[in-house]
């Protein structure tokens, strides 16, 4: 799950990391006012950053400083409700919402820090580097040594030593040293409790006068977690995802748009992504990926089916089952109730194997409906791209 | 083994309170994880804990860092964990312990290593189709940690002398095909097939599995299949030539 900046730096600055002063804003006049307190009180200048879910935002025209209120209000009347489209957004791009109002900082380095999960060692690790500012994929390809790493006991926690070193490595003056760790302990700790799957301060600043800020931050939670963080599950704005992608997960089942024109449902994730692959093998392209998991019953298979074909661009759907726990009676019966529940007219592809298989087929044949049965694989996505075509 | 449910039985079976009872009550040296997601990795330790040789995890959704913590619980102990978000781990004709259509599969050489469950069940039952036996069939499980890698997948099935060819289903998201593909090239004696699912996946989203990510451009099935070919395995390009491919490899042994 992702959330925006502004978020992000709410919930940092309980750990004790410093962020820039600012508030949130969804108009002009509470851009104005969030302006008014920061220039009162000492700021000598504001960004307005556009608040969405995506990266870049500052070369898209997402990010502008402003010296005075009334052009904070100018710069925010002009955001609000604009198309952002970055190099994450895709062309469609973004509307934007939401402000943050900022004061501007006196930058004198640009530093970045980012904790991940390291598949490989199964463990966080705490990342840093000199080079911020710059996305750090960047700086992986051209001069991995470039990133500083260290792995942290999921026992323990980032220690003062591990965070010392990441400070010195950095080039903050001794001075700073104590205060980079207090920022990188809370950090991490921030990651822990929160169950992250990602966190990025890119850039991670220190100013001339040697105060350090999180500039901007980036938080992605561990879905799988959000069980038991009730308070952060309240932060997810449903504006940024898909509609066909929030109703999906209201089902729990795995649906991702996609701009083809063959819808596609499919039990597990390993054979949902190969039935996309092989239906652009066969000439078409996948509309979505549609996982309906391994414990499905009907019901959820009927909200597939509807989801499915609310994309209006399906011109025709193949069903690709093979039942371990899903079993193929169940999932026949969710198809042949969601089929006549909508009333489709598209053609539908199917291809079951496994599980309760022969019963399943059985409902299908008595349902009266005009399936396409497929044996195998292949044939099921020769068959559902040419009646795409059709 | 139900917590709470000690003394009674389930289907003419009884029902223990704790993995340790469990054990010493039966002798059991395998654990088999149902355990709904907020208590899965406990159950795992538990198991560890009550020196369990093996452990197959099917759970699908424990949070991340709670499988950190179990991974870290398992190093220091014997047992050995496959999944978690697998469907378990077959040897046809003689053991099965998962949650695999039993019916699809055939006793032969071929050993299967699949980060994926249904696409599993796929490959097994094109080579079944093919008349192909199956030495073992390990779903090693979607998750972005897993007690069983690839790489220690590949060492069984080379010291296996049941296991004539190895068929190693990846998909996108970290860099285990790749490091897979590094131990392949130099001590692997067995033919390997590869495919990986993903192909048409789009970058930053995640493929149903927490695993299946394509970030920073990095994970993608291109990086994946070329490493695999590099290291000579022969990579089914199509998942509807999967069986194919094996049959292709079994002819030309190496």
């Amino acid at each position: 799950m992702k959330i925006h900046e502004y978020q992000a730096k709410g919930i940092l600055k309980k750990y004790g990391v410093t962020v820039p002063r600012g508030e949130m804003a969804e108009s002009r006049e509470e851009a104005e006012a969030a302006a008014k307190n920061l220039f009162g009180t000492g700021a000598t200048g504001a960004v307005v950053k556009a608040q969405i879910h995506a990266g870049g935002r500052g070369k898209g025209g997402g990010v502008k400083i402003a010296k005075s209120v009334d052009e904070v209000g100018e710069i925010a009347a002009r955001m609000l409700g604009m198309k952002l489209v970055t190099h994450q957004t895709g062309p469609e791009g973004r509307i934007v919402q939401r402000l943050l109002i900022e004061e501007t900082l006196p930058i004198e380095k640009e530093l970045y820090l980012g904790i991940v999960i390291d598949r490989a060692e199964a463990r966080p690790v705490f990342m840093a580097s000199a080079s911020g500012g710059v996305e750090i994929e960047q700086v992986a390809a051209e001069n991995p040594a470039a990133i500083l790493k260290e792995y942290i006991d999921p026992g323990m926690g980032l220690e003062a030593f591990q965070a010392r070193k990441l400070a010195f490595a950095l080039g903050l003056k001794p001075q700073q040293i104590n205060e980079a760790v207090r920022f990188m302990t809370g950090l991490y700790r921030a990651f822990q409790e929160t169950d992250s799957s990602l966190m990025e301060i890119n850039p991670f600043i220190s100013c001339t006068d040697g105060r350090l800020f999180a500039l901007d931050a980036k938080i992605n939670f561990d879905d799988n977690a959000m069980f038991r963080h009730p308070d952060l599950r309240e932060l997810r704005d449903f504006t940024e995802e898909d509609p066909l992608e929030v109703e999906a997960s209201k089902h729990s089942l795995n649906y991702i748009k996609l701009d083809g024109n063959v819808g596609c449902m499919v039990n597990g994730a390993g054979l949902a992504m190969a039935t996309m692959d092989i239906i652009k093998y066969a000439g078409g392209m996948p509309a979505n990926f549609l996982d309906v998991g391994g414990g499905a019953n009907a019901e959820q298979v009927t909200h597939a089916f509807e989801i499915l074909l609310s994309d209006k661009s399906v011109k025709a759907v193949l069903i690709n089952i093979f039942g371990g726990i899903l079993r193929v009676d169940t999932l026949a019966t969710g198809v042949v109730e969601a089929a006549q529940k909508t009333h489709i007219q598209l053609p539908i592809v199917l291809r079951l194997e496994g599980t309760n298989v022969e019963q399943g087929r059985e409902i299908l044949q008595q349902s009266g409906l005009n399936f396409i049965v497929a044996e195998t694989m292949k044939d099921a996505a020769e068959k559902v791209v040419a009646a795409a075509k059709s | 083994m139900t917590p709470g449910k000690g003394g009674t039985t389930h289907e003419g079976w009884p029902v223990f309170n704790s993995v340790q009872e469990t054990v010493d009550r039966t002798g059991a040296d395998c654990s088999l994880i149902f355990v709904p997601p907020p208590y899965a990795a406990d159950a795992i330790m538990e198991a560890a804990d009550a020196e369990v040789e093996l452990i197959v995890c099917i759970t699908e959704g424990i949070p991340t860092l709670d499988m950190v913590r179990a991974w870290e619980f398992l190093q220091n102990r014997r047992a050995r964990l496959i999944g978690p978000n697998c469907p378990g781990i077959i040897s046809p004709g003689h053991c099965k312990i998962g949650i695999m259509p039993a019916r699809i599969h055939k006793q032969g050489p071929v050993g299967i290593v699949s980060r994926s469950g249904t696409l599993t069940y796929e490959a097994v039952y094109q080579l079944t189709q093919r008349n192909i036996g199956q030495s073992t069939a390990i779903g090693i499980g979607g998750d972005p940690i897993i007690g069983t890698h690839f790489v220690d997948a590949l060492e069984l099935f080379n010291r296996d002398p049941r296991t004539e060819a190895v068929v190693m289903i990846g998909e996108i998201g970290g860099n285990a095909e790749e490091t897979a593909s590094e131990y392949v090239k130099i001590h692997m004696k067995k033919p390997v097939i590869g495919f990986i699912a993903g192909q048409t996946a789009p970058p930053g989203r995640r493929m149903g599995h927490a695993g299946a990510i394509i970030s920073g451009g990095k994970g993608t099935a291109a990086e994946k299949i070329k490493a695999m070919e590099d290291a000579g395995i022969r990579v089914a390009k199509s998942p509807a030539v999967i069986g194919e491919t094996v049959n292709a490899a079994l002819g030309v042994k190496v």
